[in-house]
């Protein structure tokens, strides 16, 4: 379906733990997406200011990337709108419910070695590739 | 992992798998696992009073449930929230729509009785 890159891929992973990283030293804090976006409304006021700032560089990332190689990223997103609109409500519920996804969960649970972490990260990828195959079969793929 | 198509070809592991996306978790993972713990050699972060860590140990249906439907939303579109916001810039409408409909469903929860119980046991100062 797309073409093996492990070299873009590691370090754009590498990338990703930097940032991590940074954020725990430098503010002591957890680097999920999911929570940081939902706490940049709902924290304490104090609470608000590093979440809006990460998010704000999140959102950056694509133009950096753009000035750094004159390209603008690739992306594909093939999912008819209905299904957009149900992933993206998915996506959304369950990463609060299950307080994380892959940056919470995934790289800075993983890497803290958190039990709840590991269990969190082995159901969504399971649940993910179930998701895949079943699309696949029911669009006769 | 921005790019949809490339987060599905990840998780069909069943035909045409791609591993990439492996290896943008595990060099994430390496450097994170190692400067998580450089970074805990100091008492205190750089700006802040303390490290903020999750307190909450207990494996409940709450982490169960919520990620079969987080993971069922990445499968049926390859965004999750990180990439969602990223492509804010770059990926036009539909994402608009994904970004929407995410943080719709966030509220959904947020604005639910049960945010208040997670917010009680979620965050433990070490």
């Amino acid at each position: 379906m797309t073409e093996f890159t492990p070299v873009s891929a590691a370090a754009g992973g590498a990338l990703i733990g930097l940032s991590a990283v940074l954020l725990m030293a430098f503010n002591g804090r957890i680097a999920g997406i999911s929570g940081t976006l939902s706490g940049a409304v709902f924290a304490e006021r104090g609470d608000r200011s590093w979440r809006a700032m990460f998010l704000i560089g999140l959102v950056s990332g694509p133009t950096i990337y753009m000035l750094f190689t004159g390209h603008r990223p690739p992306f594909e997103m093939t999912a008819p709108l209905p299904l957009i609109v149900i992933g993206g409500v998915l996506v959304g519920f369950g990463t609060r419910l299950g307080s994380g996804c892959t940056s919470g969960h995934g790289v800075c649970g993983l890497s803290r070695l958190s039990l709840r972490s590991m269990v969190a990260v082995a159901v969504f990828m399971s649940a993910g590739a179930a998701t895949v195959a079943l699309a696949k079969l029911a669009t006769g793929g | 992992m921005v790019n949809p198509a490339k987060v599905l070809a990840f998780l069909d592991i069943f035909s045409n798998w791609d591993p990439s996306l492996a290896f943008v978790m595990g060099a994430a993972l390496t450097i994170t696992a190692i400067g998580y713990r450089l970074a805990w050699r100091r008492p205190t972060p750089v700006f802040a009073e303390r490290f903020e860590l999750p307190g909450n140990r207990s494996l409940d249906t709450k982490l169960a449930v919520g990620a079969v439907l987080f993971g069922a939303g990445w499968g049926l579109v390859g965004l999750c929230p990180g990439p969602a916001l990223a492509a804010l810039t770059i990926g036009g409408p539909p994402a608009w729509v994904f970004l929407a409909a995410m943080t719709a469903g966030a509220l959904m929860f947020d604005l639910s009785p049960l945010a208040k119980l997670a917010r009680k046991s979620s965050v433990a100062a070490t």
